[in-house]
């Protein structure tokens, strides 16, 4: 297998991340999305750490695992404030810095 | 002797082949149907299947750590807190279709298109060449080559990114707590409560008497009614407010007249932490 397969595979999946954070309005979906593209990006990652033989592109992968965990916590902690507040997760009612 | 030899790593590479074929028509499918897919939990069970098959490719490069970890991590833990707030959010929760910007659909199409475009391009100019055979730091070895690098060239990442843990179980905390604003009823309230509801006896669980007991389907009343109130509010897609563990509680009415003079009336119930 080549490893162009898989960052071919990965661009797509980043796309189709991208997509859904243009796209979506629960911000739920949103970060759902966003975590999608994350991993797109590991793919890419892994398959360049294989295609150098050196494994620094896994462990670059696995840092950005942890930082996604991290993050998934303080947004997800983010958005239960909003819901409690504004009874809503969509992205369209957080508008209050608008008017 | 080396045409049997040849012949094995053929027929490994085939099913190398196969298996990433199938993946990536499965986790793309999956990835589409998680734009698609108005419902967020259906979002969330998708994305689930994306990142096993990313696992199972992750295996397919000889990187059985990341594999096991993007198991763990991705799918056990990051998955598990989404679907808790989606519990919390309400599991029936929609996506409304309307568009609130004029033509944003449209322009998120054009974007996405042109991103694909200039990626593909990138991807297309560099030369990636083919793998070379997997060295010693690959497969069996992987665990111990990449604790090796994480503890020697990545050490100081590797501690910054305990300060980030804490900093985000900090900043959770924060975010999530919610102060008491009324009392808290005790064992002793709760039951005075109860009786005074006039209904001392809980509500039948979900399914009592009717034709499955799936946590979905709602228990039949004596008079062969079906009882909503049974079912678990997220269960039944609206948020679970004061008012409605109220309702389970007893009587509404009832319970407000005979509300502790100390409370207000509308926290009754209410945890601390939500």
């Amino acid at each position: 297998m080549s490893p162009g397969n898989f960052v071919a595979l990965a661009v797509v999946l980043f796309v189709i991340g991208a997509v859904g954070v243009l796209v979506r309005r629960n911000a739920m979906v949103i970060f759902m999305c966003v975590e999608l593209m994350l991993n797109a990006v590991n793919l890419a990652f892994v398959a360049f750490a294989r295609m150098h033989g050196n494994l620094d592109g896994q462990v670059i992968a696995f840092f950005v695992m942890v930082v996604a965990a991290a993050e998934v916590v303080v947004g997800l902690a983010i958005l239960m404030a909003i819901f409690r507040t504004r009874r809503s997760a969509s992205v369209d009612d957080a508008s209050l810095l608008k008017y | 002797m080396h045409g049997g030899v040849l012949a094995i790593s053929d027929v490994a590479s085939t099913t190398q082949q196969i298996i990433f074929w199938l993946l990536a028509v499965v986790s793309v499918t999956a990835a589409l149907g998680m734009v698609l897919v108005p419902r967020a939990v259906y979002c969330a069970v998708l994305l689930a299947v994306v990142m096993l098959s990313l696992a199972v490719l992750y295996a397919l490069q000889n990187a059985p750590f990341l594999a096991f970890v993007q198991v763990i991590v991705y799918t056990g833990a990051v998955l598990m807190l989404f679907l808790f707030v989606l519990m919390i959010v309400g599991i029936r929760a929609k996506d409304s279709l309307v568009e609130t910007i004029k033509g944003q659909r449209v322009a998120a199409g054009l974007a996405a298109i042109g991103l694909l475009v200039l990626l593909s391009l990138t991807v297309g100019h560099a030369v990636l060449g083919t793998a070379p055979v997997a060295g010693p730091s690959f497969g069996a070895n992987n665990v111990y080559a990449i604790a090796k690098l994480i503890f020697t060239t990545y050490v100081f990442p590797f501690e910054v990114t305990s300060a980030l843990l804490i900093t985000a179980a900090l900043g959770a905390m924060v975010l999530a707590h919610r102060e008491r604003l009324t009392p808290k009823l005790t064992q002793r309230d709760l039951s005075r409560l109860r009786v005074a509801s006039g209904r001392p006896a809980p509500l039948a669980g979900p399914g009592t008497y009717a034709r499955h007991n799936a946590v979905d389907m709602p228990a039949l009343l004596p008079d062969g009614t079906p009882a909503e109130s049974t079912v678990p509010a997220a269960i039944r897609g609206v948020p679970e407010t004061p008012d409605q563990r109220r309702t389970l509680l007893g009587s509404s009415a009832v319970v407000r007249s005979a509300a502790m003079p100390g409370d207000s009336g509308t926290e009754a119930g209410q945890d601390g932490d939500a």
